[in-house]
């Protein structure tokens, strides 16, 4: 199933130019990275067939949908579209809209059943409501579930959280998460914020002027170096972990990736729970030897790999600890009076780590 | 102040005239109010033109050139006959071919504007929820566009009641087939009978304003709606 | 130059005369081009200055009752004068018959009028167009000539009505009836029938189409008023309306 979406698409109008070749993995999240007008949405509305791009290959799970001899209509394509502003039918209640999607539904067996749809998004007591009586997160929670009650073979999902506010955000992202695990079909998910790509996207795109910049395992691509998202203060790497040890006394448990271990505050989660971590750049120090007198709890000995300038007198170290990438981002003075070079052994200590999912 | 007879029959023609003609308005100007609300053709703008050439010209030269059209030697009248219809003067049919372009612009402009106003997205969003162009379309902008159907359907009607110059100038004047309520209310003023054109006229007036006035309070409702939504 | 000077030169500052006065003439629309020529020739003659309003009899009558600012009527009836002569609107003995309406059936097509009333027994047309008996004389006229012929029945189905005498004519013009009974003055230029081909219905077929002036009580002291009224009696302005398709029984 790897590699199920290949899509190839060339779309030029006046001022843009849309120029893409890409290869995707047929499960998961995959996030398109990018600030504002890179061609995101365009990508996005030429696999769903909604623009119609001048060149254009598409195959998912090995169905052609669209090649120099063929193009699929929109409603003909198995997939599931949530706008990045609601676009729910002001015509319809909510229980309209979800039925508006379940009676066109593709045949086969449903992944999940509308019941499961509705408890995943917390509809129940919302099915009688009126559109415009909704606030804009519960609008975007029903698009979702209208979406997925098409029983989609690829969900496309367009800034889905950009017309939020922070709370209303906060608000739907479990959700999202909730999708993530349960959905077999692959998401397609633009976005431009980065906290919520690290938080949700297993696979990364990053686009830049219509055409893709880099590509590939999100964990792979925020490791690197220099930096490809241009995150700049925010860059950091996200580490899959897993719950291997909690102390009741200080109310902590220990994270780990092979050799990679992290004591953090418990959110209590059951041991051998999956944990996804980021650990931001600026917040990784490193010393010579084990500065045992220090406050920080986490001291873990590491391997330089790279050095990569990046800008404001700054310098990002990528690390290796035991086949763990970690990135630490310090002054250039302070490189050049520790000597840092590449192969050197260090001591990384790590001030802060934010549990993601 | 009572009706006549003939002042009945005269506005029970009148009623069947709009009721037909509406019928066909909608059914003939609501794909002309999609094709205008949705194409980027160049013919976009000469369309609409000649579908709103009603509302500035006198209905006397709509009425002249179709009873030149229409007739024996006009193009339309060529058609008709070679398609066994007969001639459109003096016909009912012939007052709703007519009533048709003369009410043409107020049943295409409300549709057009309320498809214009339904955009693209829930139309997008629509298929990619495998609804089809077709279904689309009952689905998703007709039930949007519900307040401009109600418009054009209250103003084709309204209009079409209203209509005199060009049944003045196709109808002949025949009772029961082109005799309308405008008509007769014309020919009492004219043979000096005001006690009967009041009567018939304040029959007009008071159906035009409860007419009007439903269509004016349907559009405040939604007016609140919309606000309710933003 | 002094006051007294100035005043006794000022009324060389008008072209026209000092007597000269202005008339307005509301005139039924049957007799549009008769009265344009009689206009050209009434000025010439009198010097006074003469306006003129179009219309259906019906509308310039009760455009007057409510106070319109005619000074003479020409009406294409009776019933109008002698109304308004009821009301004290008009003056009684002013009135007189200016021009007899002459009815023709008339058909567009030249030559398909050959016996005019042969053609209407034999009933082989599809339209034929009247004006509205109720409202114009010459449709009440039209309705004289059927009832004569005994044809009222027999041609119910083929009859349409145009709201005036113009109207019917342009049913007829366009193709659209086959025959009308139109005025003869509709359709004769220079003493000819100028297209088609039409049947100039006897006189004694129908009542005369007697059309009425008569002088508005507003304009009584108004002498150019007056002096269209004279002059539309004479013998020279009776012979030109003759030839524009109307009797005339102006008593001389």
């Amino acid at each position: 199933m790897s590699d199920a979406l290949q899509l190839r698409f060339q779309h030029r109008y006046p001022g843009f130019e849309l120029d893409v070749d890409l290869s995707l993995p047929g499960k998961g999240i995959t996030a398109i990275f990018g600030p504002s007008g890179c061609g995101k949405t365009t990508l996005l509305q030429c696999i769903a067939g909604l623009e119609r791009a001048q060149l254009g290959q598409l195959t998912v799970a090995d169905q052609r949908w669209q090649d120099d001899n063929q193009f699929l209509p929109t409603h003909r394509r198995p997939l599931g579209y949530v706008f990045q502003e609601s676009s729910l039918f002001e015509h319809l209640n909510v229980a309209g809209n979800l039925d508006y999607a379940a009676k066109r539904a593709d045949a086969g067996k449903a992944a999940l059943s509308r019941s499961a749809i509705i408890e995943l998004l917390g509809l129940d007591t919302l099915l009688r409501r009126r559109t415009f009586e909704l606030s804009g997160g519960e609008r975007q929670r029903v698009a979702i579930a209208r979406a997925l009650l098409v029983n989609p073979s690829l969900l496309l999902m367009d800034e889905p959280l950009a017309s939020l506010d922070n709370p209303r955000r906060a608000e739907i992202l479990p959700y999202l998460e909730t999708l993530h695990d349960e959905l077999a079909c692959p998401i397609l998910y633009v976005s431009h914020a980065a906290d919520e790509v690290a938080r949700l996207a297993d696979h990364l795109v990053v686009m830049d002027a219509g055409r893709v910049h880099s590509s590939g395992p999100l964990t792979e691509l925020l490791s690197r170096a220099d930096d490809p998202l241009r995150l700049g203060d925010q860059s950091g790497v996200v580490v899959e972990t897993r719950l291997a040890e909690r102390s009741d006394d200080w109310g902590l448990m220990r994270l780990e990736n092979g050799a990679l271990s992290l004591w953090v505050g418990d959110n209590g989660k059951a041991l051998d729970d999956r944990i996804r971590v980021r650990i931001l750049a600026r917040d990784v120090s490193l010393s010579l030897s084990e500065a045992t007198d220090s406050s920080i709890l986490n001291r873990l000995p590491a391997r330089i790999i790279q050095l990569a300038d990046s800008g404001n007198a700054s310098v990002t170290v990528q690390l290796d600890i035991g086949h763990q990438t970690l990135l630490a981002r310090l002054t250039r003075r302070s490189v050049a009076e520790l000597s840092l070079q590449p192969g050197q052994t260090v001591w990384a200590q790590i001030k802060s780590t934010a549990l993601l999912r | 102040m009572t009706l006549s007879p003939a002042d009945w029959n005269a506005l029970w023609l009148t009623l069947r005239l709009a009721s037909v003609s509406t019928l066909v308005l909608l059914v003939l100007g609501t794909p002309l109010a999609w094709w205008l609300a949705r194409t980027r053709h160049w013919l976009k703008g000469p369309v609409a033109a000649l579908v709103a050439l009603p509302l500035v010209l006198p209905p006397s030269v709509l009425g002249f050139y179709l009873l030149i059209s229409l007739g024996p030697n006009g193009p339309i009248g060529q058609l008709t006959q070679g398609l066994g219809i007969g001639l459109l003067p003096f016909t009912f049919a012939g007052l709703v071919v007519g009533s048709v372009l003369y009410s043409l612009p107020f049943v295409v402009q409300p549709i057009q504007n309320a498809f214009q106003a339904v955009g693209d997205r829930p139309l997008d969003a629509a298929a990619t929820l495998r609804a089809g162009p077709w279904d689309r379309f009952w689905t998703v902008a007709v039930p949007l566009a519900k307040p401009g159907f109600i418009s054009a359907t209250v103003l084709g009607f309204a209009h079409t009641v209203g209509e005199f110059g060009v049944v003045l100038m196709i109808g002949g004047n025949i009772p029961d087939e082109t005799r309308v309520a405008s008509v007769q209310i014309y020919d009492h003023v004219e043979a000096l009978a005001y006690d009967q054109a009041h009567a018939l006229a304040a029959v007009l007036v008071v159906f035009s304003f409860a007419a009007l006035a439903t269509l004016y309070t349907l559009q405040r409702r939604n007016t609140h709606l919309n606000w309710g939504r933003s | 130059m002094s006051l007294y000077r100035f005043i006794v030169l000022l009324p060389l500052l008008f072209a026209q005369p000092l007597w000269a006065a202005t008339v307005t003439a509301a005139v039924a629309a049957n007799f549009t081009r008769p009265m344009q020529a009689l206009a050209d020739r009434f000025e010439a003659e009198t010097g006074h200055q003469l306006r003129l309003s179009f219309g259906s009899s019906g509308q310039l009558f009760a455009q007057i009752q409510n106070g319109a600012p005619f000074d003479v009527f020409l009406s294409a009836d009776q019933a109008k004068p002698e109304a308004l002569i009821d009301a004290g609107d008009a003056l009684a003995d002013s009135r007189f018959t200016y021009a007899v309406g002459a009815l023709a059936l008339w058909s567009a097509t030249p030559n398909r009028i050959q016996d005019g009333e042969a053609l209407l027994r034999r009933g082989d047309f599809n339209r034929l167009a009247i004006a509205n008996p109720r409202l114009a004389p010459y449709g009440a006229a039209a309705m004289d000539v059927l009832g004569r012929l005994g044809l009222n029945e027999p041609l119910a189905d083929h009859i349409v009505q145009g709201q005036n005498i113009a109207q019917t004519h342009q049913f007829v013009a366009t193709g659209n009836a086959d025959l009308g009974l139109v005025a003869l003055s509709q359709i004769i230029e220079a003493g000819q029938i100028a297209s088609g081909s039409a049947w100039i219905i006897p006189s004694d077929y129908y009542h005369p189409i007697r059309q009425d002036a008569v002088l508005l009580s507003r304009a009584q002291d108004n002498t150019a008023a007056l002096a269209l009224l004279a002059f539309l009696r004479s013998d020279t302005s009776q012979a030109l309306i003759e030839t524009y398709g109307y009797h005339i029984e102006v008593p001389q």
